[in-house]
């Protein structure tokens, strides 16, 4: 308890990346569903800071820097795919959104 | 024990913060427990040794990312509440206790496998180690310039191809966003 | 010679082009003109065949223009023969006079046409003379044909070509009904004339009338001892096509109802050429004739009946066309009793001579009723003679010559036929009979044209008021509605064919001088001499009988149906411009004979009771039957079809279409399950995928 080992930085990943999957599968709002995907990245990049402390390989810092990187760009396309949407129909709600299906 | 007191608080107010995030009502309260949720896992990297990423960090996330999602919301001018109308197929609570059901098999694949292979923890001496930096002692001393070393020679090429994914996201945000180019 | 076939053509192209362009194009003047002229081109090469004809020792001449049929095997009495006909014509006497008679007096009524139709609008002169020189066209072609075949061409012809011109005024219901009539009794006779066709090819394997003739000539004599044979029934067939086309019993009634059409045409079509086309084609196939005695005699006592039973109709009638008709028919019954009599060249010389007196007659009738205005009831006329001096001179020696007063030609011809009758021997008629009903029918004649002649010309003007005044000589466009200034002679155009006429009626008989006054006049019976050749079969150079009996009696016999004549003009001239009251007083003491003459011995009411009403009413069985059982069979398949395809339709809707839709619906049904997994909401897509991960997780769990 007291001694904090890689498991525990596994489980709070862990933790943190179910809450973010909770959040995708809840929410209805976009933007919403959007913060939860960036709360899953962060638990990933907890997970591969703290391998890399545990390991002492600089592999996974860089990776996190690549996943910060493909974050960016995830946040800045999705939310200009968000803003052209809202732009046509009016809405975020994601029950709104089911023209896949046809 | 100072290590396990500051752990562990992170550890609840991550959480919390998370939970706080998905459960906000209002967007703007989203976007605001998600900034410090992102402060907080940036002072998690410093305990872990990484402060380059932990500025990285609050730099993109905490300054780029989250002005992005507040203009956003800002831009998204909601005149009704977003989520009133429920499409009566969705399944929330069935997905809730899912995650629930695969954290729990997480926690107890990680508890087994520790108690299991006790001890066998890997030995040092990855990369960083054969840096021109390697005289710093520690990775912890100069780890920025390490990093820094890594990325503009081993991974000289994702490095760039990242830079080339980031301008083209760029360009597609602008050109999804603009009414007429 | 070689350019007859051009003498039918000529009139055919004027028809062509009248028809074809001048309907719509020509003016009246020259649409006549046209017709005359083509007319009279036909009647230069006439005149000069004739004259080349008279050169020619043959006295024959066939000309082949081209091949109708080719060669068809049909079934002969002989075995197979070989069915083909030609487009040739024949020049001999006969049909030479023929074509002079048919050219020259047609010529002369073309030109008289144009003076009589300038009343008429523009579009229906050219009509008028396009369908009259179709008429010339068919008349030719039937009088040059060399065969049965072409001659029907023209036969059925001439029927339509009268059909046209009876109902020339087709506005007028009794002028169409007049022509129909007249198309439809011809028909009949037309029905006969085709089986005559059919039995003589059967017969003899060959149409052409010098090769009939020739095998005919070898077959024996059909006396009454012989019995009835094939000739026979040739003759008897031809002799019922001849009598709906010469209007003998029982077919001529259609004649005096033909006399609604313009009065040239009851002059040309009605009076001279084409109701002599029986005769004609007696006279044609005389050797035929000769071999069938019996029907000879048929023919005579045809001929002799017809001839008295229109002379008697013609007694009474007061339309002045009417009476000519009637005349027409009992001419024709003498002609037709001449070659029953087996005096064939004393048929076609009285054909020739009635051709010119009674066209003239005909055209002098049509002269009083233009100048009468259009008035055709002799009752209304009277003293017209001071008025048209020309119509009433030339009309005077046309009835005189029907008359058979010496020297004019009628005179001649009936005479030659009454002593050909005396001479006569019948089969089954006694004898002298004929010859009895022939003076007598010549006694009626001289009567009633004389009747005519004097109602029309002499006595006082019984006719409508006219002004006096010229208050009125606005023309009108259409020609129409002149005002109406009395009497008045008529103009050159119909004048002159009129005088024309008159000299011809006046001379023709002199080819036929009887053999009686050779003292005085050497050039006896021209006319049966040139056309004896036409009569007998090819080599057979028979002799010609010698008819005679004593000078005296023959001289006798002349003057007695002379004095018959005279006293038939007399007592015409006594009941009609004596005392005219007389006539009167005649009928009525004479009221039912009067009324049955006057309604021609009921012979339409008696067709119309027994034929028409026949025909009409087996017609409507015959529809009833039709419209009952025939209709009924069909309507009763339609209904089985119904009913079969509602049986079907009930079978498809609920079985085979029940099959398809359960197929259908079970898709439909199997897929809904899978369908319902396609919600479309992402989240549940991310579920699915969670659950991917959970059976992932699980299993990495279970199997660790």
């Amino acid at each position: 308890m007291l001694e904090i080992t890689p498991l525990h930085y596994s489980l709070l990943s862990a933790a943190l990346f179910m809450i973010g999957v909770i959040g995708v599968l809840v929410r209805r709002n976009v933007i919403i569903i959007f913060m939860s995907i960036e709360l899953i990245l962060n638990a990933v990049n907890i997970n591969l800071i703290a391998l890399s402390d545990q390991l002492q390989d600089l592999a996974g810092q860089v990776f996190v820097v690549f996943v910060i990187a493909v974050a960016a760009a995830e946040a800045a396309v999705g939310l200009g795919i968000i803003i052209a949407f809202y732009r046509n129909k009016e809405t975020v709600n994601i029950d709104e959104i089911q023209i896949m299906r046809w | 024990m100072a290590e396990a007191i500051v752990f562990w608080t992170l550890a609840v107010l991550i959480l919390g913060l998370g939970i706080a995030v998905i459960s906000a009502r209002s967007a703007v309260h989203s976007v605001l427990f998600l900034v410090v949720n992102f402060l907080l896992v940036a002072v998690l990297y410093v305990t872990l040794n990484a402060e380059f990423v932990a500025v990285i960090q609050v730099l993109v996330y905490a300054g780029g990312i989250v002005v992005l999602y507040l203009f956003v919301v800002m831009l998204v001018n909601l005149k009704k509440a977003p989520e009133r109308y429920a499409d009566p197929r969705r399944v929330p609570w069935t997905g809730t206790l899912l995650a629930g059901a695969v954290l729990a098999e997480v926690i107890a694949i990680g508890v087994y496998s520790t108690v299991s292979s006790d001890g066998a923890a890997a030995t040092g001496g990855g990369l960083g180690a054969d840096t021109p930096f390697s005289d710093c002692g520690s990775l912890v001393s100069c780890n920025t310039e390490q990093l820094g070393w890594v990325l503009y020679t081993s991974y000289l090429i994702p490095f760039e191809l990242a830079s080339m994914l980031l301008l083209v996201a760029m360009i597609g945000a602008i050109v999804l966003a603009k009414r007429h180019l | 010679m070689e350019s007859i076939w051009l003498i039918p053509l000529l009139p055919g192209i004027g028809a062509a082009i009248n028809g074809l362009v001048g309907i719509r194009f020509f003016g009246k003047r020259l649409a006549g003109v046209l017709a005359s002229f083509m007319m009279g081109w036909a009647l230069w090469l006439s005149l000069v065949a004739f004259w080349e004809l008279l050169g020619d020792e043959d006295r024959f001449h066939q000309v082949t223009v081209a091949s109708w049929i080719p060669p068809i095997p049909l079934d002969t009495v002989d075995g197979i023969g070989s069915f083909s006909v030609d487009w040739s014509f024949t020049l001999d006497p006969l049909s030479a006079m023929m074509l002079l008679i048919v050219t020259g007096i047609g010529f002369l009524i073309h030109i008289y046409s144009i003076g009589y139709i300038e009343h008429e609008p523009r579009g229906g002169v050219a009509r008028f003379f396009c369908y009259l020189n179709l008429f010339c066209f068919f008349m030719l072609t039937l009088v040059l044909g060399s065969n049965f075949l072409v001659m029907f061409v023209g036969w059925e012809g001439v029927g339509l070509c009268s059909y046209l011109l009876i109902g020339y005024w087709y506005q007028k219901k009794s002028a169409s009904d007049a022509g129909k009539k007249a198309f439809i009794v011809n028909r009949i006779g037309d029905w006969g004339f085709v089986l005559g066709v059919f039995l003589v090819f059967f017969t003899f394997g060959t149409l052409d009338f010098r090769a009939v003739a020739e095998a005919a000539s070898h077959m024996p004599v059909e006396t009454a001892a012989v019995g009835f044979g094939v000739i026979s029934a040739i003759c008897l067939f031809l002799f019922i096509g001849a009598t709906g086309k010469s209007a003998q019993i029982p077919l001529y009634v259609w004649l005096p109802d033909a006399m609604e059409g313009p009065t040239p045409v009851s002059a040309l079509i009605h009076a001279a050429t084409m109701v002599t086309a029986g005769v004609y084609m007696v006279c044609r196939n005389a050797v035929l004739f000769t071999h069938a005695p019996m029907v000879m005699e048929v023919v005579a006592i045809v001929g002799v009946l017809t001839a008295l039973v229109a002379a008697t109709i013609g007694l009474v009638q007061t339309d002045i066309k009417r009476v000519l008709a009637y005349s027409t028919v009992s001419q024709l019954g003498y002609m037709f009793l001449a070659t029953g009599v087996g005096a064939f060249g004393a048929a076609a010389f009285h054909l020739m001579t009635h051709a010119f007196f009674k066209a003239l007659l005909f055209l002098g009738s049509g002269s009083v009723i233009h100048g009468m205005n259009e008035e055709q009831d002799m009752r209304r006329m009277g003293g017209l003679r001071q008025y048209m001096p020309v119509t009433a001179l030339t009309m005077a020696i046309g009835a005189v010559a029907i008359a058979g007063i010496p020297p004019f030609s009628g005179f001649f011809s009936k005479d030659e036929i009454l002593f050909r009758t005396y001479l006569h021997h019948g089969v089954f008629v006694p004898d002298k009979v004929l010859w009895g009903l022939g003076v007598v029918t010549a006694m009626l004649t001289a009567f009633y044209m004389f009747r005519l002649i004097n109602m029309t010309f002499f006595g006082a003007y019984r006719g409508p008021a006219w002004g006096h005044g010229a208050e009125d000589h606005g023309h009108d466009e259409d020609g129409h509605g002149h005002a109406w200034h009395g009497p008045h002679e008529s103009p050159r155009w119909m004048t002159i064919p009129l005088v024309v006429l008159a000299v011809g009626a006046m001379l023709a008989g002199f080819v036929g001088v009887p053999i009686a006054f050779e003292a005085v006049w050497p050039w006896t019976a021209t006319i049966e001499h040139f056309l004896h050749p036409s009569f007998v079969a090819e080599g057979a150079h028979a002799a010609e009988e010698a008819h005679h009996m004593s000078l005296l009696g023959e001289l006798g016999l002349m003057a007695f149906s002379v004095l018959i004549a005279l006293g038939g003009i007399w007592f015409a001239y006594r009941n009609y411009v004596e005392r005219p009251e007389a006539a009167e007083r005649l009928a009525e003491s004479l009221a039912g004979p009067h009324r049955v003459l006057t309604n021609k011995y009921y012979v339409d009411e008696l067709y119309d009771a027994t034929v028409v009403r026949g025909t009409m009413g087996s017609a409507g069985g015959l529809w009833t039957v039709d419209r009952q059982v025939v209709d009924g069979a069909v309507n009763g398949t339609g209904w089985t079809t119904i009913a079969a395809s509602w049986v079907s339709h009930v079978l498809d809707k609920y079985v085979v279409d029940g099959l398809v839709n359960l197929t259908a619906w079970l898709c439909g049904e199997a897929s809904y399950a899978f369908r319902r997994a396609q919600t479309g909401l992402i989240q549940n897509y991310a579920f699915v995928t969670l659950l991917g991960v959970f059976a992932f997780v699980t299993w990495f769990l279970v199997a660790r």
